[in-house]
């Protein structure tokens, strides 16, 4: 049911753990969905130059954080504010459509963790803004 | 590989393929025509209706061969409906069911039946006083599951079929998991109808049962011909009728041997992953559970990601997490025993059959901490529950 690409991502995921001294970190998801993504960003002179993550949740769910943070490291904030989900899927060669919201949440933390940067330095990035609490699951469902 | 998922199918074993074959090649035919060919194909029915009747100290006019056990639930609780609803439109189920039982009764729910969902314990097993005070006068069927698929919990069937009947109300129990894995007795029992189904006893996938006590009313499930008296019309699957009647009779010849067997290996599996795993829960009941049933919660992991690292070891095994559970949310039966939405995504059912052996186990317990671990390090709950021991520890809690 999983590509080659995700299986790879899931079983060797790049980027997993923490940064000590973050410059942002967002966490999206909730346990009762089964799935909890945790992005870190070290940033530099609005570049990122790290990006980790810790994720509870299936393989899709670990799959797609590991392609977030390796899409993001090296671009600019601004340009790293520009990754959708749907780029995120299609790095990964597909997902089986009810894992769709995986991709949804890599994309949603990648976010909280910028608008948690934008805040600490009060600053804004085009399209970041506060995060909301979402069940990403009635979104696919509708 | 290591396959630990009898619950949801087994191997077909030899000797039943063996029963099986000559009916698709020298026997092959129609049990309705009067030729000996057709005798012969006619007969290994009988036969295997007769087998499967002693199985479950039933009569064999009382066994009905279906495709599955799922249609052998549908038929029950359908029939139930349709026959009985002179009487009402109330049915008693438990919240543990199979989705075979539930759906039917969401289905009958919208042709206007009621229907009520017994709790149950955190053990997973129904209280028979609760059974009690839910029968109304117009409740017409109780259908509660023999043993869960699941955590493996057996319910107090006996007890709930006296109940049944002191209230004379029939009595279904879907006993797709409990049928040659523990002993049954319809009538000591007080059982109307049970299910049953092949491919979970050494059989092949596409065979069930539906035993219904004489005297009750069962309506045609299938319309268009003779077969199985006229309540199961299409001609009959001659080859796998034959391989239930066989498999039914040699595990029921062999549960005593089997049964304690698979117990020893179950609780080395069980006080193994309990003792080496921390932050792991038992689901289901101690004691009153299938001889091969594991079912186990690991806090901060979700379970698929387990079942993806064990699958890589070789190892087969199901979990009741949301993305295993081909729907959104975590197992109902897990949820209904009172389990946290987390603990319920990362639960882990491993199921011993009769071709596993103790190297296998030891194997498992050998593979399964690192890859929990492994998970736990990247788990973001994991990490908020260390950091937030180590803040305890600083403020002396």
């Amino acid at each position: 049911m999983y590509s080659e690409k995700v299986m790879d991502h899931f079983m060797n995921p790049r980027n997993v753990g923490e940064i000590e001294d973050a410059s942002g970190v967002g966490t999206v998801g909730n346990a009762k969905c089964g799935d909890i993504m945790k992005i870190y960003l070290k940033i530099e002179n609005d570049v990122i130059t790290d990006a980790k993550f810790k994720t509870f949740g299936c393989g899709a769910a670990v799959a797609t954080s590991s392609m977030a943070t390796e899409l993001v490291k090296g671009k600019s904030i601004n340009e790293a504010a520009k990754l959708t989900n749907v780029a995120v899927m299609e790095a990964l060669d597909g997902l089986p459509p009810v894992k769709v919201h995986c991709s949804c949440l890599a994309e949603e933390s990648l976010h909280a963790a910028l608008w948690d940067y934008a805040q600490k330095n009060n600053i804004e990035i085009e399209g970041v803004s506060e995060p909301v609490e979402t069940d990403h699951h009635e979104e696919i469902e509708e | 590989m290591i396959y630990l998922d009898n619950a949801a199918t087994t191997r077909v074993r030899q000797e039943v393929l063996d029963k099986m074959l000559p009916y698709l090649t020298d026997f092959y035919g129609n049990p309705s025509s009067i030729y000996a060919l057709g005798r012969e194909a006619k007969k290994a029915i009988e036969d295997a209706r007769a087998k499967v009747a002693a199985a479950l100290s039933a009569d064999k006019n009382e066994i009905y061969f279906t495709g599955s056990g799922t249609e052998a639930d549908n038929w029950a609780i359908k029939s139930a409906a349709l026959s009985y609803a002179g009487k009402g439109k109330h049915i008693i189920a438990s919240q543990v069911e199979h989705h075979a039982v539930l759906h039917t009764c969401e289905a009958l729910k919208k042709e206007g039946y009621e229907i009520t969902y017994l709790p149950v314990d955190e053990y997973g097993i129904i209280n028979p006083g609760d059974l009690e005070k839910a029968i109304r006068p117009d409740t017409i069927l109780i259908s509660v599951m023999f043993a869960n698929n699941e955590i493996g919990s057996i319910q107090p069937v006996k007890e709930i079929g006296r109940i049944a009947r002191e209230h004379k109300v029939l009595f279904h129990t879907d006993a797709v998991q409990a049928a040659g894995h523990v002993p049954i007795n319809v009538n000591e029992m007080n059982i109307d109808m049970l299910s049953l189904s092949g491919h979970k006893m050494y059989a092949p996938k596409g065979i069930g049962a539906l035993y219904a006590k004489q005297g009750i009313k069962l309506a045609p499930f299938i319309h268009g011909g003779a077969q199985e008296r006229k309540k199961r019309a299409g001609t009959e699957n001659v080859a796998n009728i034959a391989a239930l009647g066989e498999a039914i009779s040699l595990i029921v010849s062999e549960m005593d041997g089997e049964a304690a067997k698979a117990e020893k290996l179950r609780d080395k599996l069980i006080n193994g992953i309990l003792t080496e795993i921390p932050h792991a829960r038992l689901n289901g009941s101690a004691k009153s559970r299938l001889p091969g049933n594991v079912n186990i919660s690991f806090e901060f992991i979700e379970g698929e990601s387990l079942l993806l690292l064990l699958d890589m070891k070789g190892i087969a095994a199901s979990s009741g997490s949301a993305c295993t559970s081909g729907s959104l949310d975590p197992s109902h039966v897990l949820m209904a025993t009172g389990l946290k939405h987390e603990m319920a995504h990362g639960s882990l059912r491993l199921t011993i059959g009769k071709y596993n052996t103790e190297e296998e186990i030891d194997k498992v317990l050998e593979e399964l901490p690192p890859i929990v671990k492994r998970l736990r390090d990247m788990s973001p709950l994991y990490e908020q529950y260390i950091k937030d021991n180590i803040k305890d520890k600083k403020e002396g809690k």
